[in-house]
């Protein structure tokens, strides 16, 4: 059984803080294919369109008929651990810093052998349950886990390296007047965050759900506007260096595209937010979290961005919205290239229309801010970096991914329906 | 039946050399593969420049190939190869060189592997020896080829009750054979305890399961027999070979390599039996490949390794001579050279040219290869049947 995780002592800072190692990310462009499903938490496999054979390890050509239409399908991620390793001696400094370290052979249902990261309560010989995962590399890697769950199961050392879980971290949650933070803040509490930093900017202005946002366990209200880089980088300089889990919560919405509006000043003020805003977070928050990477227990471990799913399609409605959100994507990406050395994910999760008053006219289904915080979680806890949230979000990625340009049309005719 | 093979009628092995291993190594492959082919030409009285064939296996020689090697070293051979299979090259190079000589493409053929072993060498080989062991095998654990064999081992520990005693009885006799290998790497003796309470590697993987690598380089000349004759050099007769890649692809793990496909054809085309073999030269870069060869070669059935080690005495002096010079477990693993040890060997063997590890009375060796865990499993197997004059 799991020992359950530690609380982790009371940090030295005479003592250096150990400089992030990566297991090899070094992959050929087919096995890419497993770290884009591992982004979403999915176990796929090749699949030959042309005879059904499924493989591994990725190749360019079926090893059954030598057809090159392979494609990724989701696969039973069921099978059995029939040869098993701990690897005590390793070449390379990531494991070395982490031996013992325990890997086997499992033989899928489906089919292939796979070797995988095996979660200490597997048995011998066991029957397990695969998972994806991204590594500290970014790439994609298989993990067995015991069938029916285990104590503890969370807390394994190996495993607790693919995920991002909350427990005895340390979270800043920005943007304490958006309605959703009392969620948020909630979920961090009961996933066991040790504390939960809430930026407040202009704590002047009173706002309805502050005393229910202050009276959350372990919450720590302090001021951060993240449109005003003193603000941040202040606030960074006290609480950056113990920073684990960054939820870049801001966003300012108004309805509206290019020329139902007047003039530019709203647009400006998305921008500022949903745009700049994480530029400025990243540029005082990023460097240390990225030096934080390996830093034990609590180790700086993910940075999470809420996006609109529109960052992928225009919706005209909010079009302006869109546009601020399509840059934060694009953004997101050049953070994610930039944390990848420390070993500090970046999770987006993307979400529809969100219950809130910006909103309103919009029609059911719309994400409630538990729902969003119950996914922010469940995806740190699972290490993912691509979550979508709700009905219409995950329709839409569907629709993204049969084809973008097609999607592209659709949003215009959504729109002539809708006036 | 498959067709009958041609046999190796007119060609024979010759002027088995080696040149002395070190731990550790500043000079290059090149330098490793020049010294074994001077000395391999020399006992042939042979000049570079006349030098007719060449084939090369190295894993150290990058970017250069067989091909820069002809200009690096002065060779104008009309006949040339580079044999990428790492333990089963020594076996493939005698292959093809065969062939050659046999058609009168070319005469003579130098087959010569060698690396070095520099301090990082090994490392930097590992996280890019092949495409599927760095998408699916390096990224977990990067123990390398321990990690790979270990869960073989275990495997094979759990499907045919074998025991680390079992593994150890191997280790145990070819060190013993290393102490009369007056080039072996080990030169101190190894008692079944010592090995049983060595450190963990990868488990059931533990220190002296583990090749040591070195540097150092093999080489040998595939010739007419009439020239062999005419400059007066003890030669082997090659009476069969078997070569297979990628065998049994459907087994979840490996517990069988290519000779179990094709070990008939390696017995019928010598015209012999499993009782003929005077000694036996595994690729053993861990025991369990060594164990898994006694069956597959036809000394024992598919399971009984185990029963089969303890019932053998596989020293020198032994009823089942195995590994002579004291094999890469105990005399090292110098690359692709690691490929070529066992023929080496075995050629010197049945010349009655093996000096202090000489098996007394020896005329018949079987040779095997295993080359490249390209994933999960080695892919390349091949094995052949010698025998010196008077056999
Ligand atoms: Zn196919």
């Amino acid at each position: 059984m799991t020992d359950p995780l530690s609380p982790p002592p009371k940090k030295d800072p005479q003592k250096r803080t150990r400089v992030p190692a990566l297991p090899s990310g070094m992959r050929s462009r087919a096995a890419l294919g497993l770290a884009v499903a591992a982004a979403e938490g999915r176990f796929m496999l090749q699949g030959c369109e042309a005879c059904g054979a499924l493989q591994y390890p990725p190749r360019d050509a079926c090893s059954t008929c030598l057809s090159v239409d392979l494609k990724w399908r989701d696969v039973e991620p069921t099978g059995q651990l029939i040869a098993e390793t701990t690897v005590r001696t390793s070449t390379s400094v990531y494991f070395r810093e982490r031996t013992p370290w325990r890997v086997g052979s499992v033989k899928l249902d489906a089919g292939p052998s796979v070797m995988a990261h095996v979660h200490g309560d597997v048995a011998r010989e066991a029957a397990v349950r695969l998972i994806n995962r991204l590594d500290k590399s970014g790439q994609g890697v298989f993990f067995a886990l015991p069938v029916d769950g285990s104590a503890n199961m969370a807390d394994d050392p190996q495993l607790r390296e693919l995920t991002a879980d909350p427990k005895f971290r340390r979270v800043l949650i920005t943007d304490a007047r958006n309605e959703n933070s009392v969620a948020l803040a909630k979920a961090f509490a009961d996933a066991g965050a040790t504390t939960i930093f809430v930026g407040e900017p202009e704590g002047w202005r009173p706002y309805p759900h502050r005393a229910a946002l202050a009276a959350i366990a372990n919450v720590a209200i302090v001021p951060l506007d993240v449109t005003d880089t003193q603000s941040v980088t202040e606030l960074a300089g006290e609480i950056g260096g113990k920073t684990d889990i960054l939820v870049n919560n801001a966003r300012f919405i108004r309805p509206g595209g290019i020329m139902d509006r007047g003039d530019t000043v709203f647009a400006r003020d998305e921008f500022e937010t949903n745009v700049l805003g994480l530029m400025r977070l990243a540029q005082a928050f990023g460097p240390p979290m990225r030096n934080r990477g390996a830093d034990g227990v609590n180790s700086a471990a993910a940075w999470v961005n809420i996006l609109s799913v529109y960052a992928y399609a225009n919706m005209p409605a909010y079009g302006v919205f869109s546009a601020s959100n399509a840059a934060a994507l694009s953004l997101s990406q050049c953070l994610r290239a930039e944390m990848a050395p420390g070993g500090v994910r970046v999770l987006n999760v993307y979400t529809g229309p969100t219950e809130d008053e910006w909103h309103q006219p919009l029609p059911p289904p719309k994400v409630a801010p538990s729902a969003l915080a119950r996914s922010v979680v469940a995806g740190l806890k699972d290490g993912l970096e691509d979550v979508y949230v709700g009905d219409v979000a995950k329709d839409l990625i569907e629709r993204w991914r049969q084809g973008p340009k097609l999607l592209e049309r659709e949003m215009i005719a959504e729109a002539g329906e809708a006036r | 039946m498959a067709r009958a093979r041609q046999a190796y009628d007119g060609v024979v092995l010759a002027a088995p050399t080696t040149i002395p291993y070190q731990r550790f190594s500043t000079e290059t492959a090149h330098w490793w593969i020049a010294r074994a082919l001077a000395e391999c030409l020399k006992t042939a009285g042979i000049r570079p420049a006349e030098l007719d064939g060449f084939a090369v296996s190295s894993f150290s020689l990058f970017p250069d190939t067989a091909v820069g090697l002809t200009q690096h070293l002065g060779l104008t051979p009309r006949w040339l190869d580079h044999i990428p299979m790492g333990g089963a090259s020594g076996i493939a190079a005698l292959r093809r060189a065969a062939r050659a000589v046999q058609a009168g493409d070319v005469d003579v053929v130098a087959c010569v592997a060698g690396d070095t072993n520099q301090v990082d060498s090994f490392r930097r080989m590992l996280s890019s020896f092949s495409r599927f062991a760095q998408d699916a095998s390096y990224p977990y654990g990067a123990g390398g080829p321990n990690a790979s064999f270990a869960l073989l081992t275990d495997h094979y520990m759990q499907k045919f009750g074998a025991t680390r005693e079992d593994f150890g009885r191997i280790c145990v006799a070819q060190r013993d054979n290393a102490l009369k290998n007056p080039h072996a790497v080990m030169k101190a003796p190894l008692t079944l305890d010592q090995y049983l309470s060595a450190r963990m590697i990868s488990d059931p993987i533990a220190l002296f399961d583990c090749v040591m690598p070195v540097a150092g380089s093999e080489a040998f000349l595939v010739m007419r027999e009439d020239d062999a004759r005419a400059a007066g050099l003890p030669h082997a007769h090659i009476r069969s070979t078997i070569e297979r890649h990628n065998a049994f692809p459907e087994d979840a793990i490996q517990m069988r390599g290519g000779w179990a496909m094709d070990i008939d054809e390696l017995y019928a085309m010598a015209d012999a039996k499993s009782d003929d073999i005077d000694l036996l030269q595994t690729y053993d870069d861990y025991p369990v490949i060594s164990m898994m060869q006694f069956e597959d070669l036809g000394f024992c059935a598919k399971g009984e390794g185990p029963e089969f080690v303890r019932g053998k005495d596989l020293t020198i002096d032994g009823d089942f001579p195995h590994n002579t010079s004291g094999g890469q477990l105990s005399a090292g693993q110098a690359g692709a050279a690691g490929g070529y040890i066992g023929l080496v060997e075995a050629i010197r063997q049945v010349t009655g040219t093996a000096g202090p590890t000489q098996v007394a009375g020896a005329r018949t060796a079987m040779v095997s290869g295993f080359g490249m865990i390209n994933y999960d499993r080695g892919v390349c197997s091949n094995a052949a049947i010698i025998s010196g004059a008077g056999a």
